[in-house]
């Protein structure tokens, strides 16, 4: 019987998810960290990994379920985009502008905020204050922040999504 | 002409890295303290400066630091709450992003003060920046000795580690941040026990904003009579009030000409932050109302822009609070209307669930307000608007933590401020029905189906 059969986190990840436990006197506060460390591997934090989880922190799935269901910010279903955009609809950039931009950019990729474009290059996703106020309307793309967004700059940003080598 | 403190190194080159910080004098308070005062001796410090937290609440933070049980056998922790989620707020983003060290100074010596083995950053998601150069700082500290086991060679350990949260607001309670850092769902906790007694794992528990350590550290390097020279002294006629002293970091955007992060004395009144700082209203226009400490205190309006930025101007102008100081203009063209549809937007999908009054109060104003913007208003609705917001949050007693209040106030303030527009746009948009008063079916296809 092959140990590793059946499972979805490798062993890196695994890894990844046990370099926390150290910081914390309980495994159970390694949980927000292990899911961050599966939701950037995968792209999403499907069920079958709720388990593995819960095995590794030595908690019940519901457990995991339950706090991993509290934040609204982990995906379950489908992997998310390859990137995704996190667009302020907070009131300093709504005052801004922020409403109709994120429309023009979801009417340009074809989607619904929430939704992922079908060749899973990006999701956009309506997020609360980035605390990007003083260059509002503000975006959040990965680890890129687009500031002063215009009309002009989500199209160069949709352009340079394509095409994907 | 005020010189800036905490802001003072931001604008150098590599400013975020350990060499330049120590270049300017960074780590010279710890290296002193360490040396020549005892924890009581800091925490003293801090209480008779009558520094007030920065994240919202200002509750004193020697006074927080005081109900640490003494003589315990430990561990203590000490949280930094860097979940800056309040729209409008953007200030630990900027010191943390620009100056780490300066964050970790001041944590460094906060940890000392309360006895703390370990500090946990609770870093908000969005905030991937702060997260790089954050981890840089906390790496150069230990590997120059200024964290981990004896700092500086003296009989004080530490560790520092960052927690990430997961994008919500309620992580910025400080109980709630305590659930979250726990692996839980971000419920607050009913108070007392409060964290100084029974906190994070159940050991005794500081909470402190990222803003609010990095004052202890100029406290304890220039003096308490320094820090008390700025700012607005106690009301003579309230014992209960420790006054407003110190620098603040003022968040300024929305229309304005110059939004940004700037540094003044507590208590500059709004209309110098907007003026003097942020270059007065875009584009020449006047403003209609300003939000004036992030968005749960609520408005101000044109006419009450000289209220003073400190802990008591804003509730005097029957605001929330002075919050986070986070300034948000709103011009004479911009609809109240979508203020207050933003910001029940904003509430009800923040609202943890835990307490039935926000979390129905939340999402039930939020679909008024839905209906009166797509014209199905009636005035009739602007007092139940009211009802629900005077009887949702810690004030009137009926959740458990404040961000019922933080959704009541921008209600109260946006519809007993700005009536008439409400009255006159439900007039407008909806002339035949906005005199009903026998119940209206909630609107199709709202947007609260999306709420989650």
């Amino acid at each position: 019987m092959n140990p590793t059969a059946g499972r979805t986190l490798t062993d890196e990840t695994r890894e990844a998810i046990r370099a926390y436990f150290p910081r914390y006197p309980t495994r159970q506060a390694a949980l927000l960290p292990a899911l961050h460390v599966v939701n950037e591997r995968l792209g999403y934090v499907p069920p079958e990994t709720v388990v593995e989880i819960a095995e590794l922190l030595e908690l019940a799935p519901a457990e995991v379920q339950d706090t991993l269901s509290f934040y609204g910010f982990f995906a379950q279903d489908r992997p998310q985009g390859r990137e995704t955009v996190w667009f302020c609809q907070s009131c300093s950039c709504a005052a801004r502008g922020s409403e109709g931009l994120l429309v023009y950019l979801c009417e340009k990729l074809g989607i619904r905020p929430g939704q992922t474009t079908p060749d899973r290059r990006v999701t956009v996703r309506a997020a609360e204050c980035l605390g990007a106020c003083d260059s509002a309307p503000a975006m959040l793309v990965d680890d890129v922040l687009h500031k002063d967004l215009t009309g002009e700059k989500i199209d160069r940003f949709v352009e340079s999504l394509n095409p994907e080598p | 002409m005020y010189q800036p403190v905490l802001l003072a190194n931001i604008e150098k080159d590599n400013s975020h890295t350990l060499a330049v910080y120590e270049a300017a004098g960074g780590y010279r308070t710890l290296r002193r303290v360490l040396k020549e005062m005892s924890p009581a001796e800091v925490a003293a410090a801090v209480q008779s400066s009558n520094l007030r937290g920065r994240g919202g609440a200002g509750f004193p933070t020697g006074l927080k630091w005081s109900f640490l049980p003494k003589d315990h056998p430990g561990p203590i922790y000490l949280c930094v709450n860097a979940d800056e989620s309040e729209p409008g707020t953007f200030c630990n983003r900027v010191l943390m992003e620009l100056d780490p060290h300066q964050v970790l100074e001041g944590t460094i010596l906060s940890g000392y003060a309360t006895r703390a083995s370990t500090a946990y950053i609770y870093l908000r998601y969005e905030y991937p920046l702060s997260l790089r150069r954050l981890q840089q700082a906390i790496d150069e500290c230990y590997r120059a000795g200024l964290l981990g086991k004896h700092v500086l060679g003296s009989g004080y350990s530490l560790d520092v580690y960052i927690h990430r949260g997961a994008a919500a607001y309620v992580c910025g309670e400080e109980t709630g941040l305590i659930e979250s850092l726990e692996g839980k769902r971000a419920w607050p906790r009913i108070k007392p026990p409060f964290p100084a007694v029974e906190g994070l794992f159940r050991k005794p528990t500081v909470v402190n904003n990222v803003e609010t350590l990095a004052c202890v550290t100029h406290i304890l390097d220039r003096g308490v009579d320094w820090f008390r020279s700025m700012g607005t002294p106690p009301d003579p006629n309230d014992p209960r009030d420790p006054g407003s002293f110190g620098p603040k970091l003022y968040c300024l955007s929305g229309h304005v000409s110059r939004p940004g992060c700037y540094e003044g004395p507590l208590g500059l009144t709004c209309r110098e932050v907007i003026d003097e700082f942020g270059g007065g209203v875009w584009k020449g226009r006047k403003a209609k109302a300003v939000v004036p400490g992030g968005l749960s205190t609520g408005l101000l309006t044109a006419g009450e822009l000289d209220t003073r930025l400190d802990f008591t101007g804003p509730v005097q102008a029957g605001c929330l609070g002075l919050g986070t100081a986070g300034v948000i203009v709103l011009d004479e063209t911009y609809s109240m209307i979508d203020f207050l549809h933003n910001s029940c937007r904003f509430f009800a999908h923040e609202s943890c669930g835990q307490c039935t009054p926000c979390r129905e109060g939340t999402r039930w104003a939020l679909e008024m307000v839905e209906r009166i913007k797509a014209g199905r208003g009636r005035i009739r609705d602007l007092e139940l608007l009211l009802e629900i917001a005077d009887t949702i949050g810690i004030i009137p007693g009926t959740t458990i933590c404040g961000l019922a209040d933080g959704a009541a106030w921008p209600i109260k303030n946006a519809i007993r401020k700005f009536r008439d527009e409400f009255e006159d746009y439900i007039r407008r948009t909806n002339p035949a029905g906005y005199g009903v008063t026998e119940p209206v079916p909630a609107l199709a296809g709202s947007s609260l189906a999306n709420v989650h």
